[in-house]
């Protein structure tokens, strides 16, 4: 790594914080995304049916 | 009702329609998801690699540069998601598109992250540069003031149960809140100037040098295609949310009809 | 013109009829003036110095407070509804709402001024420029909390939620207000600051019934 300065703390900071909350909103986005799939399986599976689905037994 | 997917009846497909039904927009957009988050991916790797290996530290700041390479492009976004926001909000509002509230809804979240990210390495950027971790300076006021409109209407979406009746009204907020950021901008640098007559060194003067620029400029494209994967992948769910929403309440109705 | 004068007056004499309500909003306000020495010292240099942006926030905080009984209670007995369809249109009823609601609190906070500017030792020359402002700016703050009130009101708690919602659109009121206020160095300053402040407050209160009939008219059920 390159040297950072004086203030290399505030440069790391800024990166690792950014960092940080990058990864939260994305494993965040693609958790509840996982949630509402898997749910969305287990209540089809269960044989509930949309009424469009019903019609034509089409998946999305 | 005919639905677009019939092959029999439909009337030939606009690519309006194309994003206007849910349905449509979940089969095209489970393509575009891999290309955007490869390309945002690599985008991230050739700006850390410009950010930190390819450019000078600037002559004025030094290295602490570097943390503008992530600070400007948190702060462009978090202007651009606000303005995507209202665009959907007149969506929503004036030409009752379908996906509009969707759009307006799956946002705000990804809006206040990077509002948040841009205060946080505004300050991080502001106390070596300036000496105080918060300045009261017209930007990162305005930043602060744009991050509580967005938490507010977060808050909004989830005051109410049902999500389609809050969506007008979320738009119209979402709306007066746009007419009002110009005019907020304005107050708080005339604010700024009034008690802030000794002017703050600003690091984007108006000279920048392109490698300078560079960086930032991959940086941010980055983070606007990181913004579009997690955007499409928020409004799926969102779809399948209200899915889910309705089966369980016919779930329920059945259940209670059986017992 | 009749029934937009009848609509003041009803909502007039329902809050008259009722002037706990008032008495608590002024209560509140003057209990802002009472516990900021408490908290940062009875130097009376520095009270003065704080007094006009301290008057301006006790305004606005008291002005959220109020905003419940705004639509509330239509909403609750019915006459929301009954307005919604009425022969005025609901622009109407919305400046209507707006103007009882600054009438019956704006004016008695102007009126409590004098006592919270004695208590934070507010330069007398001064209380005119503060009540001015406030006289200014006031119809504005009552704009957005009545578009506030007008967003929420179909949410059983909305009255929690409503001030988060209006107090960033309110800064720049609150900015050119206090500023207005203000005076020592910043005196000449104050002046355009008034002029800004009479433009913005202006415009809301002309431009808000609209969006504040759209909402009462999403939010019906």
């Amino acid at each position: 790594m390159i040297a950072l300065g004086p203030h290399a703390a505030y440069i790391i900071a800024a990166y690792l914080g950014v960092t940080l909350i990058t990864a939260g909103i994305i494993i965040w986005t693609l958790a509840d995304a996982g949630r509402q799939t898997s749910r969305l399986a287990e209540l089809e599976a269960m044989g509930v049916r949309r009424r469009s689905a019903a019609k034509r037994g089409k998946r999305i | 009702m005919e639905s677009p997917l019939d092959t029999e009846t439909a009337k030939k497909m606009t690519w309006f329609d194309r994003i206007a039904h849910p349905g449509q927009f979940l089969m095209w957009s489970r393509y575009v998801l891999l290309p955007l988050a490869v390309g945002s991916a690599l985008l991230f790797v050739l700006g850390l690699w410009f950010a930190f290996f390819n450019s000078p530290p600037d002559y004025q700041m030094g290295d602490t540069v570097r943390i503008m390479y992530i600070h400007v492009p948190n702060a462009w976004l978090s202007q651009f998601v606000y303005a995507l926001m209202a665009v959907s909000a007149i969506g929503t509002l004036v030409w009752r598109h379908p996906m509009a509230d969707v759009s307006m809804k799956a946002a705000a979240p990804l809006g206040a992250a990077f509002t948040a990210m841009a205060l946080f390495t505004g300050a991080l950027w502001g106390r070596p540069t300036w000496g105080t971790f918060w300045e009261w300076d017209g930007r990162m006021t305005s930043t602060l003031i744009l991050l509580l409109m967005y938490l507010g209407l977060i808050a909004l979406w989830r005051a109410f149960d049902d999500q389609l009746r809050a969506a007008k009204i979320v738009a119209v907020l979402t709306l007066v809140g746009a007419i009002n950021i110009p005019v907020i901008k304005f107050s708080v640098d005339w604010w700024n100037t009034l008690h802030q007559p000794a002017s703050v060194f600003r690091a984007d003067g108006p000279t920048m040098p392109p490698e300078i620029l560079t960086p930032l400029l991959v940086m941010s494209l980055a983070f606007t295609f990181l913004f579009g994967v997690l955007h499409i992948v928020r409004m799926r769910t969102e779809i399948f949310r209200r899915r889910v929403k309705s089966l369980e309440r016919k779930r329920a109705l059945e259940g209670a009809k059986t017992s | 013109m009749s029934a937009f004068l009848a609509l003041i007056r009803r909502d007039l004499r329902l809050t008259l009829r009722a002037p706990g309500e008032v008495l608590t909003l002024i209560l509140f306000f003057v209990m802002i003036g009472v516990t900021v020495p408490f908290a940062i010292g009875p130097d009376k240099v520095l009270l003065a110095r704080l007094a006009p942006g301290i008057v301006w926030i006790a305004a606005l905080l008291s002005a959220l407070l109020a905003l419940d009984r705004l639509f509330r209670p239509d909403q609750e007995d019915g006459s929301l509804r009954a307005l919604r369809h009425a022969d005025i249109s609901l622009e109407a009823v919305a400046l209507a709402k707006l103007i009882a609601y600054w009438l019956t609190t704006a004016v008695p906070l102007m009126l409590a001024t004098p006592l919270l500017a004695v208590m934070m030792n507010m330069d007398m020359a001064l209380l005119g420029r503060s009540l001015v402002s406030l006289l200014v700016g006031t119809p504005g703050l009552a704009a957005f909390g009545t578009f506030g009130a007008a967003l929420t009101v179909s949410l059983r708690h909305g009255g929690l939620i409503a001030p988060v919602l209006i107090l960033p659109l309110s800064i720049p009121i609150l900015i050119f207000g206090a500023s207005a206020a203000a005076g020592g160095a910043l005196a000449s300053a104050g002046n355009a600051a008034l002029l800004l402040l009479a433009g913005l407050s202006l415009a809301v209160t002309a431009l808000s019934p609209f969006a504040i009939a759209l909402a009462l008219r999403l939010s019906e059920d």
